[in-house]
């Protein structure tokens, strides 16, 4: 049971992981900005799993109903917040790729990169 | 309260709301004068925030009347004032002087947008050393670092596109490991507050999401602020960079990188970690060490002058580094002056290799041969904040690197070859700096003219006031001491002798 207990933080730190090496291992610039994507929701996911708590409802006080109990509303408008800063490293990263493809004429780092050494 | 009271938020304010009236003015010029006159402005907000720290100390200001723990908070002391000086400072001087050469860098349709994105990289850097709590320094710190890398790309050379994407990816990564290590700690004390939590966590002390939060803020920061071996970013984006931009981000941006990991490391985990300054040290001076020597060696090879003050930086971060890691009151007093020299320095070598460029159109060393003639007067200031580089006394430098030997021969069993290392570092940097010297002063120029030819009269005053600075702080570092002093009072909260 403990181990299902703890399903999403595994889910977590492999999703982290999957982000980072795929970060590293790939050359396609546009993928690379995926594993970014990847690796940054690996965070959102554990920020909004902290933040539940056992038969909690979403943080609305209801007319009426006493001794509610309702998750942890904190970490969810931080990540709302994360979500808008992963939202613009994502539009920027690839606008920097489009970028580089109209002066380069590829999006692989490698390719990139030798004809740097070039010039 | 009144209009003095509301300092700390000004701070952050006044930047970023003249970033889009700046967008709006569809000219060049005055989109420059814009950014000019709101840093400025920023810069004299930083210098009354510096008295009021220095006289009676600013009050801890709670946004919209919200009072922390709960609120949002803005705390200044005398490290958040060092900070601002350094940031605002920097971002002044390079507007200042970076008039002609942006002009040049940068399409004059899409001015208007550098110089908005300038405004909210110097909004969010003043953000991160004004803000109270550690979820507002990560909002403010990709805020700082997106706007960066536009800065950085917005030139006309395509390898800062190259270079800034690799930065992006770093910078990134460094920024999320950072949003781990506060997650994990909200997690255990339900705080962001970062005095708050320096309370809260005495009660949840030595468990392991604890560690792991240290392990990971630690990386994710010292990723941002390139510590060496995570320095790859720094020296292709600074080499690319429009030239003003790399006197703006090469003074302050990997400093406050540093900043929020003294506040972290200090002002939250030290108290609280027993073991936290055997595993800080233990990970941070290694590190350092290799930083101080390898980077130092590496800048002797470069054929670039921008390239090889980038590599001198991550030498230079290495000794800040290595002095924020011996977790001593000296230590920590040297780690805060080195970061205003080093940047009062670098600040004033990277304005004059802007002025080299406005007339050479280059960096490369066989193109600045015989510069030292062409440009004298330039060229002295240059070796002015060499010197200032290297240490030499009678300069802002030599003031940091004395603490940092002194606080290093404190070390029982380590002093004597730390002291080596760093006296060995100086003097490589003398070699490197001496190998730009040499060509500048002795070379033959590329197409053999040696005729006189000086920027402008402000550039030159500009870089002569940089200059001598670097000499007035040598001199008279009372206003830098202080405000270490008190910083380092604060990171430590007495709990160190």
């Amino acid at each position: 049971m403990k181990l299902l207990g703890l399903f999403n933080y595994w889910v977590f730190a492999v999703l982290l992981m999957i982000g980072l090496y795929a970060l590293i291992s790939k050359q396609n610039l546009v993928k690379k900005i995926m594993a970014l994507a990847i690796f940054q929701s690996a965070v959102f996911l554990f920020f909004i799993t902290m933040s539940r708590v056992d038969e909690g409802t979403a943080p609305i006080i209801q007319a009426g109903v006493a001794n509610q109990i309702f998750s942890n509303p904190l970490p969810q408008v931080l990540i709302l917040t994360a979500i808008v800063v992963g939202i613009s490293t994502t539009a920027l990263g690839l606008a920097i790729v489009v970028r580089l493809h109209e002066e380069y004429g590829t999006v692989e780092d490698n390719e990139i990169l030798a004809m740097d050494r070039e010039s | 309260m009144n209009l003095a009271d509301h300092l700390p938020a000004l701070q952050v304010i006044v930047p970023l709301m003249t970033a889009p009236l700046v967008i709006l003015l569809r000219n060049g010029f005055l989109a420059w004068l814009g950014a000019l006159l709101a840093s400025l402005a920023s810069f004299g907000l930083a210098i009354l925030l510096t008295v009021a720290v220095l006289g009676a100390g600013v009050p801890e200001y709670a946004m919209g009347g919200w009072q922390p723990p709960f609120g949002i908070s803005l705390n200044v002391d005398g490290l958040s004032a060092l900070m601002l000086l350094l940031v605002t400072g920097a971002s002044t001087l390079g507007l200042a002087g970076g008039r002609l050469s942006l002009r040049r860098d940068i399409d004059n349709r899409r001015a208007p947008m550098f110089y908005g994105a300038w405004l909210i990289a110097l909004a969010g850097l003043c953000g991160i050393a004004v803000a109270g709590d550690a979820f507002n320094v990560f909002v403010f710190m990709e805020i700082s670092s997106l706007a960066t890398y536009i800065l950085i790309a917005a030139g006309r050379d395509r390898r800062a596109l190259s270079a800034v994407f690799k930065y992006l990816i770093i910078g990134t990564i460094g920024a999320t490991f950072y949003l781990i290590g506060v997650g994990f700690i909200y997690m255990m004390t339900g705080t962001l507050n970062f005095a708050d939590m320096a309370l809260r966590l005495a009660d949840v002390i030595e468990t392991r999401p604890i560690i792991i939060a240290a392990g990971f803020i630690t990386i994710g920061l010292a990723l941002k602020a390139a510590v060496f071996p995570l320095h790859i970013w720094l020296p292709r984006a600074y080499t690319y960079a429009p030239n003003a931009v790399t006197v703006f981000i090469a003074a302050c941006s990997t400093k406050v990188a540093i900043y929020v990991l003294l506040r972290f490391n200090y002002g939250v985990f030290h108290g609280n970690l027993l073991a936290h300054s055997d595993l800080f040290t233990v990970f941070i001076i290694p590190l350092a060490l290799s930083g101080i020597l390898l980077a130092s060696a590496i800048a002797i090879y470069q054929g670039n002058i921008k390239k090889m003050l980038a590599f001198s930086s991550v030498a230079q971060i290495g000794y800040i580094a290595l002095a924020a890691g011996l977790a001593t009151h000296a230590g920590l007093m040297a780690a805060q002056l080195h970061m205003f020299n080093h940047a009062l320095a670098k600040g004033t070598l990277f304005l004059c290799v802007l002025a080299f460029v406005l007339t050479t159109g280059s960096a490369s060393f066989s193109n600045l041969a015989g510069i030292g003639r062409r440009m004298p007067w330039t060229m002295a200031a240059f070796v002015i904040a060499g010197l200032s580089l290297v240490g030499v006394p009678g300069t802002a430098g030599f003031v940091s690197k004395w603490y940092l030997i002194v606080a290093v021969m404190g070390m029982p069993g380590w002093g004597v070859p730390l002291v080596m290392a760093i006296i060995l570092s100086s003097l490589l940097a003398v070699v490197y700096l001496w190998r730009f010297v040499e060509l500048a002063y002795y070379g033959q120029p590329p197409d053999g003219d040696v005729s006189r030819m000086e920027v402008p009269l402000p550039l030159r005053t500009l870089i002569w006031s940089a200059a001598l600075a670097n000499i007035y702080f040598g001199l008279v570092p009372q206003l830098p001491l202080a405000l270490a002093e008190s910083g380092t009072t604060t990171l430590l909260g007495g709990l160190l002798p």
